[in-house]
This record gives C-alpha cells, structure tokens and sequence, in this order.
C-alpha cells in the first residue's frame, strides 16, 4: 500500500494537525498551514481530521499508485489529472492501482491537501507526523518529498465500495462522486482578503497614526513568505517610544513588528518564542485564507471583538460537524 | 485583566490577557528576575501537574506563562462567558495555590563540559582581548558561574541563560556566521547560551560542549528545560573526541 512519488513538485510536505506539547522546549508546532482543507480532506476518505496528508504548494507532485486508493484533494485548486483526464477537487475519488495523479500548477490560492483513506504512515516524532523542514524532523526522514520516494499507507477503514465508486473506475482508472460539500460551509479563498485580527497584546504601544494605517491601509504580502511567516509591507508601523519586549510566547497568526516597521505575520512553523510587539492576532477562522494567499497579493487587515472572533471560531467548527454528518449520510454501508 | 492575588500571605500583582482565542498570557512582571522568575516556574509546574479540561500545552519565559488551550472544550455559554474568561477563572484558581519561592525544591546542577578556544572557540582570544583579560581568564569566569535557564526559545532545546558575569561580555559579530556547530557556546553582550543545533548566527563562539542538547528522538527530547540551573567545565580536544565517539565521559 504505498505511492511513488514521480515528481516531487515545488514543495510537498508530510503535516498532520501539528507537534503539540514541545514548545516548552522550543519545538515548534509546525503542521498544515489551510487546517481546514486539511481536516476536510481527512474525513472525505474516512480518516480521523488529524491524519498525515501531503500539503503541496504552487506546483503539486506527481504520483502513481501501486495499490488501489481512495484519496481526496482539498485546499486551492490545482490542475490535476489522473491517466491525463481531470480530476476534481473536496470530492473523495477512487484511485486504481497504476494510475498516476499528476497535481500540477495551482489555479488560485497556494495550498493543496492529498488525502488517502488510511492516511500516511510515517514514524512519529515526538507524537507528530509533520515534517519540520529546518531541524529535519518528521515526515518522510525529515525532508521534503524526493523524486523516488515511496508513500507509506495505513489501512483504510473507507473504499472505493463505500461511495459505490469501485464498479465505475474500470475504464479510466478512477472514478469520483459528483457531490462535494456546500462551499459556504468552507473558508472563504479570496485573491486579496481581508484578514480578520483581534488587538494584539502591544497594540496600545504602537502610535496612533501607526494604528490608523494598519486598519485602513492594505499590505503587500512579500516574496519572504513562507510556512514560517509572512512578511508584508505597506505603511510604515511604529511604536510611539523606543521599547524592549522580554521574548515572550508567539503562536500561529501573531502579527508582530519589527523595529524596521514592516510586519511579519507568523504561520505554522513559527517560532515558539519571540521578541518584537505584537500588535495584531489572526483569529483562527481566517487561518486557512491567509493559508492560501500568494506573494504580491494585497491584504487588508479588520478589526474584530474576541467575542466575534470567538463566534465566528464556533460557526467554522460547527460547519465542520455539518460536513461530518453530509459524509456519514452519503456512505453506503 | 489585572488581578492582585495573594500567595503565601503576599501581595502579588500578575496581569492575565488573551493571545487570539486558544491562549492566554500571565505576565508577573516587566523584568528578568530570578524572584519573578521563580513564580514563572511554580505555575508552569503547577499546570503541568494539575492539567484543566481543555489544557493544550504552556510556554514559560522570562515573566510570562502562556497558557495554550481548546476553546472547544469550553463552548460559549448562555450566560455570555467566552473560552478565554472560563480559563482565566480556572488559571487564577491555580494562582491561589502557587507555592512562595522558599517552597520550591531547588534545582540540581547540570554540569556541562566544554572544551574551550582553539577550533572549537575561534572567538576565545577576541572576548578576551574586548575585556583585558586571558583566555584562561575568561574560562576561569565562564566556568565559575551558575546559570539559570530562564527559557528555551528561538530554535528546538535553545537555553536562554541568566547569571554571566560582566566582566566577559562581547558584542555580538558584526556579521553573523552562515552556519554554527551544534554543541557551540557563544557570548552576545550580557548573554552566554549554547546552539543545539547547527544554525546561523551572530554570538562570539568561546568552545563547544560535545553534549547534546536537543535529540528528536528521546523520550525528553531537550537536555535541559526552563527553570534548570547548569555550570560549565572545561575538558580537552580529546576528552571532546572522546566523549563524540563514545559518548562516555571520561574527564
């Protein structure tokens, strides 16, 4: 039961939901960047939300099947084809051994999940299967996919028989459902978003003008952007007096200031601590957009209430239950 | 949030702010102290010990605890209380329970040995000249001292340390190296601290421990944790050899 991996594409990583427990001693979290994407695609091959999947980005791999899989893609959308007819996206597809997915180039959006009933088997570290590319821990021996490489697969509880598609993948290869779930049960990708953020712990310490332009004006989102942390840059970001922050816990859409004045917004394989003001968080329900936004895209930053980032927390998780039950309806058991 | 609350019969003020919807900070002061510090760690050890429902993990720093959580497992209730006032409640609960520093089992020292200058210190004689002081001086120095673990932060089993004295402090490099040795020990102004892993960097490298600090593997993947007091002792280039090869100390 595994994968080959023909291309690798630009960069494809192992991640679950990420190495919790470990930041006491500077481990960072790491895991995918779209959690959503991420867990959806999971639970339409019958997976628990934090099975191992492959995060591509930009340009996806290619990969041919030496066993008989139900897999499904999730995320942007790519240009994918399997044995060269399109394949599509958030639907589960019944993959038969020897077919080859080429994933290709992003359409919209960075991000792209691969899911395969079973879920990817790689060994643990420190009770995580997510690759941390600048320690070389997790995933597939700590790196990025390679060219060769095979895909380890667990056993699935979910197959091709479980949406009635085993019947209709002779021909082709492969066969998918022609349902997907209901897009406003998903985030809301948009090319250049409005990020919604709640004040962040320094936001008092920045100058009025300063705070005036982080909501009114948008950022560009800068080539140094990565799993690690956005750079954006727009108006300039100042604190009112010359201050020091002891380094202090940061987490997964901090927004924090640098003395230069350009932000940088940190993404999944943030640092656990850091020193610079924090001026802004990302609430959780905006994660996965940002997830998905490309260097040179604009971004405008909105102010909301803990209350409503909160709300808005709770609406996502319960669109989630929603996707849940629409699966346990659709399955033929 | 600004809380006074009383541990041991003392007034001891701590303010509690949320970090977006799933953590929490107490943040007991504005200054790297050991008695600030000291309360630092007796939380930290308090909510490891007495986990609440919904507990994800906590992150000790200088004056700060911050406390990640599942907003999940405290839903929004009917009386309008969000995730972040029900964790509050249950942090400050701990809070009244935290034990005053004298009550704290004092750490035991982890000795860690460095072999000192040469290849494994190319920076030795330049912190020794910045002070007026000997090579063997500074080491003397650097291996008197007892260094409290304030944190670990910045890459995986990194120490920020506490306790160098003064007297051999060096700016950090105009430029910073591409790439740093694991296991290398390096001053940058007031600070000393070691790298686990190879990494860039811009402190002054005074030797190198063969320990090491950060193994993805073990059961406690990090050496050392916050709030360990260690000591430095100096060992030769073929102790270090040694020690690489075998894993044994023989010094």
């Amino acid at each position: 039961m595994s994968l080959k991996v023909e291309k690798a594409g630009l960069l494809t990583t192992v991640q679950d939901l990420g190495r919790v427990g470990y930041q006491k001693v500077g481990v960072v979290v790491s895991g995918a960047m779209d959690t959503v994407a991420h867990r959806v695609a999971n639970l339409l091959v019958g997976n628990e939300e934090g099975a191992a999947t492959l995060e591509f980005t930009l340009l996806g791999p290619t990969l041919r099947f030496e066993a008989d899989h139900l897999i499904c893609m999730t995320g942007a959308s790519f240009s994918s084809r399997i044995n060269g007819k399109p394949a599509a996206s958030w639907r589960p597809v019944w993959v038969k051994e020897g077919a080859v997915l080429e994933i290709g180039r992003a359409k919209n959006g960075a991000r792209g999940y691969l899911a395969l009933a079973g879920g990817i088997q790689v060994p643990e570290s420190m009770n995580s299967a997510s690759t941390y590319l600048r320690a070389g821990i997790g995933g597939l021996n700590g790196k990025a996919l390679q060219e060769g490489a095979l895909i380890p697969c667990g056993n699935a509880a979910f197959t091709g028989s479980s949406y009635l598609l085993k019947d209709r993948s002779d021909q082709e290869g492969f066969a998918q459902v022609n349902w997907y779930p209901a897009p406003e049960l998903l985030p809301a990708y948009q090319e250049n978003p409005t990020i919604r953020v709640v004040k962040g712990p320094e936001y008092d310490w920045f100058t009025s003008e300063s705070q005036k332009a982080f909501w009114e004006q948008p950022f560009n989102l800068t080539s140094q952007s990565d799993r690690m942390g956005y750079r954006v840059e727009g108006p300039e970001i100042v604190l009112k007096e010359k201050r020091e922050l002891l380094s202090t816990a940061v987490t997964f859409g901090t927004i924090q200031v640098p003395a230069q004045g350009n932000p940088i917004v940190l993404m999944a394989d943030h640092q656990t601590t850091g020193g610079y003001p924090r001026i802004a968080q990302v609430i959780s329900a905006d994660l996965p957009i940002l997830a998905q936004t490309l260097p040179g895209k604009q971004i405008k930053f909105q102010e909301v209430s803990l209350e409503e980032a909160y709300q808005l927390y709770f609406r996502q998780e319960q669109n989630i239950e929603q996707i849940k039950r629409a699966i346990s309806v659709k399955l033929i058991r | 949030m600004t809380s006074s609350l009383t541990a041991s019969g003392q007034e001891q003020p701590c303010r509690l702010y949320p970090m977006g919807e799933a953590a929490l900070v107490v943040q007991f002061g504005d200054v790297i102290s050991p008695e600030i510090f000291s309360r630092v760690q007796a939380l930290s050890c308090l909510l490891e010990q007495h986990p609440f429902p919904g507990f994800v993990e906590q992150v000790p720093a200088f004056t700060t605890v911050t406390v990640y959580y599942n907003p999940k497992e405290h839903k929004l209730s009917v009386g309008g209380s969000t995730p972040f006032q029900q964790v509050a409640r249950l942090v400050k609960g701990l809070l009244e329970h935290l034990p005053a520093p004298f009550e704290l089992t004092a750490p035991e020292i982890k000795r860690i040995p460095v072999c000192y200058g040469g290849d494994f210190g190319p920076d030795l004689q330049f912190v020794a000249q910045t002070n007026g002081l000997t090579p063997e001086e500074v080491v003397a120095l650097h291996t008197q001292a007892e260094y409290l673990v304030y944190m670990i932060g910045f890459a995986p089993g990194f120490p920020y340390l506490g306790g160098m004295n003064e007297r051999i402090a060096a700016p950090r490099k105009a430029s910073p190296r591409a790439s740093i040795p694991a296991g290398s020990v390096g001053i940058a102004g007031n600070q000393t601290g070691i790298y686990p892993l190879e990494t860039p960097g811009g402190w002054q490298l005074i030797g190198r421990t063969p320990v090491p600090l950060f193994n993805p593997n073990a059961a406690s993947p990090s050496l050392l944790k916050a709030g360990d007091v260690i000591k430095f002792y100096p060992i030769t280039a073929s102790e270090f050899k040694n020690w690489k090869e075998t894993g044994i100390d023989e010094s």
